[in-house]
């Protein structure tokens, strides 16, 4: 290492051990800072390399830490930056961050998405005209059902008719816990199907060696069933803008619940979400999303999302019972022939695609955009999803999957 | 028995793995701080090749576990002969009455009828081999978080017959294609080492090495011409393996320059394409244009 100079001698050992080890301290925590998973262990052996003279040569110390710190490929391409700038004093690339460094600004495309959260201010009037009605007309509560059927009242209701903070915050709260809800009914109803066995001789032979042969205990096989796993990619573009919200507070619940779950947004690129959304706080999870996104211009481009996710992403989240969920309005300023094939490539892979489109909900709304109409021919469900009703009407059909 | 990182640089070398620096590196980490390596990186570009180097650096066996989906204990640790134990007990019936069931019950679980399946067989070793756990994204979660205990405590348990502990650590090599993610756990245990597909020299020197016949400057635009073709918008991007294999066909048809040769280089070219929509991609032109870069 070079900052330690030559070789300590006897007397100052001590002095450039301390300084040795605080140092190494602040790189793991620098580590940590860029989202490696570096524990206590990991820092022992740092030391162990340190003392076995890795620590005389900057190179060669770097490729030893590489290989110690690293856990996965983007940890492995930005290590040597980070080393370079913390242990020789180089610039770091914008992207990683050194500690103590300000979080990177978050950018407009995403700020909306996060202003919707907090109310319903980026709603335009047009929108807000008829929410007296569809205020009043469920607020007053039927009968039996006023009191614990504040839920079942926003159910019905158009997400962009929401325009009371307080309501939109609890369809919010109704989305997250639908996801819940989702992912216990699924595991129940799969247990059920379990149930069906056949019995497995060569294991009850096996276990009934001590009775000399005669099966006293039978073994039975029982088929093991994956978890099913939702593959969301939740478009983020302006023209869905007002129904991002309560999607992001549904896929932030489907994560948190579901033992397997990925997410990506895109708008004209794709973003990969699953990370950051794992934070427990759903605005904590929203605040770290707009770091992450990056949105350049308008428009959306689903086919070029769709694309870059068969090509880099779908190897690693799709299995054979993977159901993959776009949630869109379908609006494709790219090219609507690239959607096509693209959308062909992911019917391949997956069991299910499901496309949700908001705007369905809308009198009158036919599929008249040209990305949907390339994308129907590979969707199993084409279903609305403007209101919380909508999006419990989906679980029976997952759960069949 | 340690060895510098310099030793096993020329070790792999001489064990025919033309190696990028960083692997020696991480080899000699293995040795002195006792973890397993990770590799990860598309299909096909060597890494199950680096754990035979690895054998052949320590000059030691391989012993190789395949994931895949539904591997459980019985086929990765251990299994009961029970074959062989169903014979014993009728035999004991023939022989006559005097036997207890007890003795009968520790005779048929004892070491003689135990099979060894790959993890048992890498930790009973005297000298310690590489243990080469291909594809382990392939495998169960639940087979994972069994695997992680075991190569942090070195030990099984066979509740027949009691706990076996290691008496070797091997050298333990994990691969992983990435249809899976792993998870952090298992991750945090192992060295990491992305393996990527070589550089153009790098990859030149791996086809010398493997086929001598095909002489140097054939080899640097065999090299040349995979990385061109790694370029294009490929559905399945080809190894280092396809590069061998359409390498040796060319020298089996006595290509000495691709130049000279433009069909046969786009006949073989199957090689290295491995998909129809790569195939009817690559058009006798483009592989003309690609061939005039080459040079």
């Amino acid at each position: 290492m070079s900052c330690c100079g030559t070789p300590p001698g006897y007397e100052e050992l001590d002095e450039v051990s301390k300084f040795v080890s605080s140092k190494l301290a602040a790189f793991l925590r620098t580590l940590r800072d860029n989202a490696f998973a570096v524990g206590l262990r990991e820092g022992q052996d740092a030391a162990a390399l340190m003392a076995a003279g890795y620590a005389q040569k900057p190179d060669l110390l770097r490729s030893a830490f590489k290989h110690l710190f690293s856990a996965r490929k983007a940890d492995w391409e930005i290590f040597d930056g980070l080393f370079d700038a913390f242990w020789l004093g180089k610039r770091v690339r914008s992207r990683s961050l050194v500690s103590g460094s300000a979080a990177p600004q978050n950018n407009p495309s995403v700020k909306n998405l996060r202003d919707n959260t907090a109310g319903a201010d980026g709603q335009g009037t047009l929108d807000q005209l008829p929410v007296d009605d569809a205020g009043d007309g469920y607020g007053q509560g039927t009968g039996r059902k006023e009191g614990a059927s504040r839920a079942e009242d926003l159910a019905e209701t158009d997400f962009r008719k929401i325009a009371d903070p307080a309501q939109m915050e609890e369809a919010h709260a109704v989305a997250a816990r639908l996801a819940r809800a989702m992912r216990t009914k699924l595991t129940r109803r799969d247990l059920a199907r379990r149930r069906g066995y056949q019995l497995d001789l060569r294991r009850t032979i096996h276990r009934n060696i001590s009775h000399g042969g005669v099966p006293v205990s039978l073994v039975k096989r029982r088929r093991k069933q994956k978890p099913l796993r939702l593959v969301m990619l939740l478009d983020a573009s302006g023209s869905m803008s007002m129904y991002t919200a309560v999607f992001l507070r549904f896929i932030h619940g489907v994560l948190d619940e579901f033992r397997e779950a990925e997410a990506f947004l895109f708008h004209t690129r794709l973003v990969y979400v699953s990370d950051a959304m794992k934070e427990r706080d759903a605005q904590r999870a929203l605040d770290r999303l707009s770091m992450m996104a990056q949105g350049a211009g308008g428009g959306t481009r689903i086919g070029e999302c769709l694309a870059n996710f068969n090509r880099w992403h779908a190897a690693r989240t799709i299995h054979s019972r993977t159901c993959v969920m776009i949630v869109s309005d379908g609006y494709e300023t790219g090219d609507a022939t690239l959607l096509g094939r693209e959308m062909a490539q992911l019917e391949k892979r997956c069991r299910r695609i499901v496309w949700l489109n908001p705007m369905m909900g809308w009198e009158g709304y036919s599929p008249e955009a040209a990305g949907i109409k390339a994308a129907m021919p590979h969707i199993d469900l084409y279903a609305p999803a403007h209101t919380l009703k909508s999006l419990a009407d989906l679980e029976p059909y997952l759960a069949n999957l | 028995m340690t060895l510098s990182r310099d030793q096993i640089a020329a070790r792999l070398a001489e064990a025919g793995y033309i190696a990028d620096g960083e692997l020696a590196t991480a080899v000699s980490l293995m040795q002195l701080l006792k973890r397993p390596l990770l590799l990860e990186g598309e299909a096909g570009v060597g890494k199950t090749e680096v754990a035979k180097a690895l054998a052949s650096v320590h000059s030691t066996e391989l012993i190789r576990l395949q994931c895949y989906e539904g591997l459980d204990q019985a086929a990765a640790l251990y299994e009961w002969n029970y074959q062989r134990q169903l014979l014993a007990i009728e035999a004991h019936k023939v022989e006559a009455g005097g036997v207890r069931m007890a003795d009968i019950e520790d005779q048929i679980f004892s070491e003689k009828y135990l099979l060894e399946r790959p993890l048992l067989a890498a930790i009973r070793r005297e000298r310690p081999p590489v243990l080469l756990i291909d594809e382990v994204d392939r495998a169960d979660e639940e087979f994972e978080a069994f695997l992680l205990e075991l190569l942090s405590d070195w030990q099984v348990s066979i509740p027949e017959l009691g706990t076996i502990t290691a008496v070797s650590i091997p050298h333990v090599v994990l691969t992983s294609n990435g249809t899976r993610e792993l998870s952090d756990a298992l991750r945090r245990r192992c060295l990491y080492h992305y393996v990527d597909y070589p550089d153009v020299d790098r990859e030149a020197r791996i086809i010398t090495a493997h086929l001598p016949a095909a002489g140097a400057s054939l080899s640097l635009q065999i090299a040349r011409m995979v990385e061109k073709i790694r370029k294009e918008e490929l559905r399945k991007v080809p190894g280092v393996a396809e590069t061998l294999d359409w390498a040796a066909a060319l020298v089996g048809l006595d290509v000495r320059d691709l130049r000279e040769a433009p069909e046969a280089v786009h006949e073989t070219l199957m090689c290295l394409l491995k998909t129809r929509e790569d195939k009817a991609r690559f058009k006798p032109e483009v592989t003309q244009r690609l061939l005039g870069r080459v040079a």
